[in-house]
């Protein structure tokens, strides 16, 4: 199984809970496990294209998946994975 | 200054009450104040705020709090020192140092951003501060806790200056220094602070603490008597200074203070961290995340919060983005100096060698009225310079000893 650490601003979808553990061979794979177990999920951390939302940090054993392989970071038993979202408090001059 | 209305997805545009949340629940995108500006301009006005107090606060109209009590009250308003020996140097008629090596208390511009957001997390109801800091927001969030008798948890990574970890110690907060780089523990702060109900001021009070930035563009304007300046050079960590200096500029606009913003914006990283600057230079308007390798530890933030948005100012103002090498960075405080007098931190190194860089390959030309910005105190990152500024003279106490030593005769000589 994978553990994978639940942000706040998802654990609506996940009854309140901040871990969930899940089976999955990759992270894209567990995004999939994740939208079965818990519909919605997919919807918030994927675009239109199916592609990670710019401020979505997902981090496999303390790595971010940038460094890896992102969403083909391959994921095995007793891995813990985190969602993060991004902590940008920027801005553009267009109000 | 119930100018605040609402925080607004800067994605999505979905609002929220101004509470201590930062990021949009429907598309994870970062939260920021919105204002009434047609409410602010009605009230605002140079006199006003001249007559206010002599800090970040005669500002108290643009700024996320609701007043009338404000902490750190004398945060901001440090020198804009026209820079004549370093313009010269570098071939620029009307060169400014901002410098906020000298901002109270903790000597860096961090104290702007912790002010604001302290006062709020305080108008919110926390009684527990907190920070993920590469060592200079850690310091500010100590000092103003123990003025606020607040408790605070600082974390910073492992392998921070020797000054900048005593530089909390001596408040007394919760120092967690943790395994690992900025990034790190940003990471982990980020889930701490899903699990506790603390202001962290640069996760969920973000929104606020962010907007303090923007001050360091407010008293460049009504420094240089109420104008904009040509060249702006910022350097960048996160990437959030240069976004707000730049939005700063622009709400003098919006209010009704100045006519115009014409400021070129420009970034400054360095080689060993510089995610946003090498993003700019490939054209591309994403930046992949770095694993951090510089002596300038202030700016080591290897995954920018604010990259994007970073990029996206520089672009709209036409500015640019360049990098130094460790080694220029330490030629950078080394000129500033010994050039004005200022002694900055490695961060400080940065923006003065891109500075220099900007200048010699014609970005910045001659004529133009130019801004660096100076955040942060050397004393601070001594490390750095410790083996490039050479030893003290060591004599005997005798005048022949001095005399020999500076090889002056009897009567004088040597400098007169």
């Amino acid at each position: 199984m994978i553990k994978v650490r639940i942000p706040t601003p998802l654990r609506p979808l996940t009854k309140g809970q901040g871990e969930v553990e899940t089976k999955a061979a990759s992270v894209l794979d567990m995004i999939e496990a994740l939208n079965t177990a818990h519909p919605g999920i997919k919807d918030r951390l994927c675009d239109d294209t199916g592609e990670l939302r710019r401020f979505v940090n997902i981090y496999v054993n303390e790595e971010d998946i940038r460094f890896l392989k992102g969403k083909e970071t391959s994921l095995k038993d007793g891995d813990e994975v985190s969602i993060v979202p991004a902590i940008a408090g920027g801005t553009s001059c267009r109000m | 200054m119930a100018t605040m209305k609402a925080l607004v997805c800067r994605e999505c545009g979905k609002e929220y009450p101004t509470k201590a949340i930062h990021v949009c629940e429907m598309c994870f995108g970062p939260l920021e104040v919105k204002y009434s500006y047609e409410e602010i301009k009605k009230s605002i006005s140079r006199k006003k705020i001249q007559d206010g107090p002599h800090s970040i606060w005669r500002y108290a109209d643009l700024l996320p709090v609701e007043g009338p009590t404000f902490l750190g009250p004398h945060a901001g308003m440090t020198p804009l020192v026209r820079a004549k020996n370093l313009g010269a140097y570098l071939g620029l008629d009307e060169l400014y140092i901002k410098n906020d090596t000298v901002n109270h208390p903790t000597l860096s511009f961090k104290d702007r951003v912790v002010a604001v957001a302290i006062t709020r997390a305080r108008e919110l109801g926390f009684e527990t501060i907190a920070c993920a800091s590469t060592g200079n927001l850690a310091n500010s969030v100590a000092a103003h806790a123990a003025a606020a008798g607040m408790r605070a948890y600082v974390f910073i990574p492992g392998d921070l200056e020797a000054a900048k970890v005593l530089g909390n110690l001596i408040y007394k907060p919760n120092v967690v220094e943790v395994e690992g780089n900025y990034d790190d523990v940003n990471r982990l702060c980020s889930e701490i602070a899903g699990e506790h109900g603390w202001a962290f001021v640069n996760i969920n009070i973000r929104p606020y603490y962010a907007e303090g930035s923007k001050t360091l563009a407010f008293e460049t304007v009504e420094q240089l008597g109420w104008r904009t300046p040509d060249q702006a050079v910022i350097p960048m960590a996160s990437g959030s200074l240069l976004t707000k200096i730049w939005k700063g500029l622009h709400e003098m606009k919006y209010v009704g203070l100045i006519d115009e913003v014409k400021t070129r914006i420009n970034g400054a990283q360095a080689e060993g961290c510089s995610p946003i600057s090498t993003a700019f230079k490939a054209g591309r308007d994403f930046f992949k995340p770095v694993k951090p390798k510089t002596i300038a530890k202030s700016l080591a933030i290897g995954n920018p919060a604010d990259g994007y948005y970073a990029l996206k100012a520089t672009a709209e103002s036409k500015g640019s983005m360049d990098m130094v090498t460790d080694d220029e960075v330490v030629e950078g405080i080394k000129l500033l100096a010994q050039t004005e007098g200022i002694f900055a931190e490695t961060a400080g190194g940065v923006t003065i060698g891109v500075l220099q860089k900007l200048v010699k390959n014609g970005t910045i030309k001659k004529g133009d009225l130019t801004v660096a910005y100076i955040t942060g105190n050397g004393l601070k990152t001594q490390e750095a310079v410790i083996d490039a500024v050479g030893r003290p003279v060591r004599i005997q106490p005798s005048l022949a000893a001095f005399e020999k030593t500076f090889k002056m005769g009897k009567n004088g000589g040597g400098d007169s």
